[in-house]
C-alpha cells in the first residue's frame, strides 16, 4: 500500500510537470493527419473545416430552395465564420440572425423542418445546446413515432460546435455527445476533418430524421485538406477505417481520432506493432460491424474521448465489444477519456485523453 | 474648456490609457473641493405602469462625489488591465469587458444596502470587486491562479463574493436564480433585495419570461436590470428584439428606462427600487441604457456590426467617468487635483494587484478532483489513466 502511494505521488509529479509545459494557450493536443482519400474523384481545392462547412450549406442552398439557415450572429457567418458570405449570396429570408434564445431556435427549427422546409440551425456553442435540450429530446426525437409517421422534422439539422480547443474553459469546451446518443430519434455526427464534415453534414442535411452535426471547433482552421467541390454524401452509421493493423483496434471520433493515429504511428515506431484505427463518424447510430470485426481481428480494444468517462459513449461502445467479441479479447477494453469533473479552467492539457495518456493505455493493453 | 474635455475623455476612455492622470485643464487652483454638495437633474425617466418614478432632481455630497469616481476609476482600470492580461495570453477562457458600463455598477452598489445581493452575467470583474473582493481576488482569478475569489478554478466569467452569486457564462441563466435568491431574502425576512443583471440579447431567453412570472406572482423583492448596451454579441438590439422598451418586457411588473452612462440617475434609480420592493409591491424592472466600448469579448474586435465612429461618439459625448468628472469638477465637489490622486493611486493598486495576479501560482492538478461534490462517496475521481487517480479531496469549507 504505502509503495503505491510512493508511486502515485511521482506520477502526480511527473504530470504536473507535464501539464506546466503544456499549459499554454492555444496550444493544441494533438497533429492533424489530412485525409488523402477522396470520396469522389474529380476537382478538389485547399478548404479548412469552416469552409468546408460553408461549402456544404453552399450547396444546400443552392440546390434546395426550401433550404434556411439560421442561429445566433449566422446573418454574418456566425462566430466561427462557417456561414460567411450565404447571407449576401442567398438572401435575408434564407440566412439570417435568430435572438438569443437556443430553446426558441430549435423549437423553430422543428416547426419549419415538420411544416416542409430544410432547417439548418446554428446553436452557438454545444455548450449552449441544453437550453435546447428538451426541445431536441422530446419534441425532435419523438415527432415521427408519435404521430404515426404522420408529422416528421427530419429536414432539421442542428450544428454546433464542441470539444476542446486549447483555452476555453468551463463553457466553450464540452462534448456533449454522450447525451444525445441516449436519445432514439435523432442522429449523432461527430466529423474528424474537412473532407469528411462536408459529406457528412451534406448527408444530415439530406436525411430524414433530425441530426445534431457537432463540429469539433479546434479543426475549424487548424485541419485543411484538398476538398472535392462537387457534391458529394458520406453514409451515415458507417465508420472509417483510418489505418489497418493487427495489434489492437482504436476508436474514437472527432479530434480524439488524430490522438490515436498519432498514437498507432508511436507504436509502430517504438513497438513495431500496427494498430487499426476507427473513426466511427456517427455517434448513433454507430458502426458496430466495423469496429467489432476490427476487434475479432485484433482480440484488443482501446477507445477514446474527450467527455468525462462515465457514460461517455465510449461505455456503450465497450458494452457492445465484449458481448460480440468477448472469446477474441486478449485484454479487457480499455478507455481514456476525460475525467468525471466539469471541464476545468486551468487544467486542460491534464483533462484531455492525451498521446501519452493513450499510449500508456495501449500498451498497457498489449502487455496484458 | 468644453473644447478640452472631449478629447480628455479620448485619453481617458481609451483601452490601454497611457497615462491615467488624466489632464484636464481647470481654472480653479484650490487643492480641495469647497462646496459640500451640488444637485444635479437627471435625464428624464421613461415609466411603465408607474405613476412616479425616481427623483429626477439629486442632490450629490462632495464625499460621495469622491467615492463614486475613486470606484468608477477603478473598474474602468481593473478592465485595462484584465485586457492586458488577456493579450499577453495570461488569461485563459473567454474574457469580457466591461468598460463603458460603469456608472451601472457603481450607481447602483453606491445605493445599496449591505443585506442585497446581486447575480449577474460574465460581464462581472468590476462588480465582484464592489461586492467587496479585492483587487487580487479578481485578477488573479481572471489569471487561474490560487489566490483568485474561486481559487483560479472558475476563471474571469465565474468570480463570487459575500452577497454576489456570481458572474455567471450561460446567457440568460442567471436571472431565474435571482427570482429564487429574493424568495429567499424575503422568506428569511431580512430584508433585503435582490438585483439580477442581464444583456439586452439575454432578454430575448424564454427563462427571463418565467423569473419574471414567479417574481411576479409571489410579489419577490427582486430588481430585474437588464444592461441594455445596444448589442447582444454581434447583433444589434433592433435586429434581436421585436420590442426595444426592455423596460416594459416584464408586462406586468412595473418598469423603469434609466440613463445608464448616469451614475447618478442609476444609483437613484436603484434607490427607488430599494424602496419599492421593501415596502412588499413585488418586483421591479430597470432598463439601463449603456453601451459598451470593446468588443464582446476579447476575440471580437467589435468593429464589423459596428462603426468606429460610433464608439468614438459614445466616448466623447457619454462616457459615463469624463461626464461625471466634468460635472463634479465644474460643481466643485472636487478639485482636477484631488481627482488626479485618485488616478494615480486607483492605477498603482491595480499595477500591483496584476503583478502578484501573473506571480501567483496556480493551484496543484490534483484539485482537478476537489470540490465536485459535497461528500465524495468515492475516494477517487474516474477517468482513466490507470496509474495515476486522483483522490476526490475537499479544499473549501463545507457549509
Ligand atoms: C445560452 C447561451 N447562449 C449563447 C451564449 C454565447 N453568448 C455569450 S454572451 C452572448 C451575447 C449576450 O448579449 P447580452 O445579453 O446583450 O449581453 P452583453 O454581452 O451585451 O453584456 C452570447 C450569444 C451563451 N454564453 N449562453
Ligand atoms: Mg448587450
Amino acid at each position: 500500500m504505502s509503495s503505491l502511494v510512493v508511486k502515485r505521488s511521482v506520477l502526480l509529479a511527473k504530470l504536473i510537470k507535464h501539464v506546466n509545459s503544456e499549459a499554454k494557450r492555444l496550444s493544441s493536443h494533438f497533429v492533424y493527419f489530412p485525409d488523402n482519400g477522396k470520396p469522389v474523384e474529380g476537382e478538389t481545392t485547399k478548404m479548412n473545416m469552416m469552409q468546408a462547412i460553408n461549402n456544404a450549406m453552399d450547396l444546400t442552398l443552392r440546390s434546395d430552395p426550401t433550404a434556411v439557415v439560421f442561429g445566433e450572429d449566422v446573418a454574418f457567418g456566425g462566430v466561427f465564420r462557417c456561414a460567411l458570405g450565404l447571407q449576401e449570396k442567398y438572401g435575408k429570408d434564407r440566412v439570417f440572425n435568430t435572438p438569443l434564445c437556443e430553446q426558441g431556435i430549435a423549437g423553430f427549427g422543428i416547426g419549419l423542418a415538420t411544416a416542409g422546409a430544410t432547417a439548418i440551425a446554428e446553436i452557438q456553442f454545444a455548450d449552449y445546446i441544453f437550453p435546447a435540450f428538451d426541445q431536441l429530446v422530446n419534441e425532435a426525437a419523438k415527432a415521427r413515432y408519435r404521430s404515426g409517421g404522420q408529422f416528421p422534422c427530419g429536414a432539421l439539422t442542428v450544428r454546433t460546435p464542441c470539444g476542446a480547443v486549447g483555452h476555453g474553459g468551463l463553457y466553450h469546451s464540452q462534448s456533449p455527445e454522450a447525451f444525445f446518443a441516449h436519445v432514439p430519434g435523432l442522429k449523432v455526427v461527430v466529423p474528424r476533418g474537412p473532407t469528411a464534415a462536408k459529406g457528412l453534414l451534406l448527408s444530415c442535411i439530406r436525411e430524414k430524421d433530425p441530426c445534431i452535426f457537432l463540429e469539433p471547433k479546434i479543426l475549424y482552421r487548424s485541419a485543411t485538406e484538398d476538398v472535392p467541390v462537387e457534391d458529394y454524401t458520406l453514409p451515415l452509421g458507417k465508420a472509417q477505417v483510418l489505418r489497418e493493423g493487427d495489434a489492437a483496434t482504436l476508436v474514437a471520433w472527432g479530434t480524439q481520432v488524430h490522438v490515436l493515429l498519432e498514437v498507432a504511428q508511436k507504436a509502430h515506431d517504438e513497438l513495431g506493432v500496427s494498430c487499426e484505427v476507427i473513426d466511427l463518424q456517427s455517434i448513433l447510430p454507430w458502426d458496430e460491424e466495423t469496429v467489432c470485426n476490427s476487434v475479432k481481428k485484433t482480440g484488443r480494444c482501446l477507445i477514446a474521448h474527450e467527455a468525462p468517462l462515465t457514460s461517455g459513449f465510449g461505455a456503450e461502445v465497450a458494452a457492445t465489444v465484449q458481448e460480440e467479441c468477448f472469446l477474441h479479447l486478449e485484454a479487457p477494453i480499455g478507455r481514456v477519456t476525460g475525467w468525471d469533473a466539469p471541464f476545468p479552467h486551468v487544467f486542460e492539457p491534464f483533462y484531455l485523453p492525451t498521446v501519452s495518456r493513450c499510449y500508456d493505455e495501449l500498451r498497457r493493453l498489449l502487455q496484458y | 474648456m468644453s473644447k478640452i474635455i472631449p478629447s480628455a475623455a479620448k485619453l481617458l476612455a481609451t483601452n490601454t490609457i497611457p497615462k491615467s492622470a488624466v489632464p484636464i485643464v481647470s481654472t480653479s487652483t484650490a487643492k480641495y473641493s469647497t462646496k459640500k454638495e451640488a444637485t444635479f437633474e437627471i435625464k428624464p425617466y421613461k415609466l411603465h405602469k408607474l405613476e412616479k418614478g425616481p427623483a429626477t432632481s439629486v442632490i450629490l455630497t462632495a464625499e460621495d462625489a469622491i467615492n463614486i469616481y475613486e470606484k468608477l476609476a477603478m473598474l474602468r482600470r481593473i478592465e485595462t488591465s484584465a485586457g492586458n492580461l488577456y493579450k499577453e495570453k495570461i488569461i485563459r477562457g473567454f474574457c469580457h469587458l466591461y468598460s463603458g458600463q460603469e456608472a451601472i455598477a457603481v450607481g447602483m452598489r453606491t445605493a445599496m444596502r449591505d443585506v442585497d445581493s446581486v447575480i449577474t452575467a460574465y460581464r462581472c470583474h468590476g462588480w465582484t470587486h464592489l461586492m467587496g473582493v479585492d483587487l487580487v481576488g479578481v485578477l488573479a482569478e481572471l489569471t487561474g491562479r490560487k489566490s483568485g475569489c474561486s481559487r483560479g478554478k472558475g476563471g474571469s466569467m465565474h468570480l463570487y463574493g459575500r452577497n454576489f452569486y456570481g458572474g455567471n457564462g450561460i446567457v440568460g441563466a442567471q436571472v431565474p436564480l435571482g427570482a429564487g435568491i429574493a424568495f429567499a431574502h424575503k422568506y428569511n425576512d431580512d430584508g433585503g433585495v435582490n438585483f439580477a443583471l442581464y444583456g439586452d440579447g439575454a432578454a430575448n431567453q424564454g427563462q427571463l419570461f418565467e423569473a419574471y412570472n414567479m417574481a411576479k406572482l409571489w410579489n419577490l423583492p427582486c430588481v430585474f436590470v437588464c444592461e441594455n448596451n445596444g448589442y447582444g454579441m454581434g447583433t444589434s438590439i433592433e435586429r434581436s428584439s421585436a420590442s426595444t422598451d426592455y423596460y416594459s418586457r416584464g408586462d406586468f411588473i412595473p418598469g423603469i428606462w434609466v440613463d445608464g452612462m448616469d451614475v447618478l440617475a442609476t444609483r437613484e434609480a436603484t434607490q427607488f427600487a430599494i424602496d419599492y420592493c421593501t415596502s412588499g409591491k413585488g418586483p421591479l424592472l430597470l432598463e439601463m441604457e449603456t453601451y459598451r466600448y470593446s468588443g464582446h469579448s476579447m476575440s471580437d474586435p467589435g468593429t464589423s456590426y459596428r462603426t468606429r465612429d460610433e464608439v468614438q461618439e459614445v466616448r466623447q459625448t457619454r462616457d459615463p467617468i469624463t461626464s461625471f468628472k466634468e460635472k463634479i469638477i465644474t460643481y466643485e465637489l472636487a478639485t482636477p487635483d484631488q481627482l488626479k490622486e485618485i488616478d494615480t493611486r486607483v492605477r498603482k493598486e491595480v499595477d500591483e494587484a496584476t503583478k502578484i495576479a501573473k506571480s501567483d501560482s496556480e493551484i496543484g492538478p490534483e484539485e482537478l478532483a476537489a470540490d465536485i461534490y459535497y461528500n465524495n462517496l468515492e475516494p477517487e475521481i474516474r477517468g482513466v489513466s490507470p496509474d495515476s487517480p486522483l483522490q476526490h479531496i475537499e479544499v473549501s469549507a463545507r457549509n
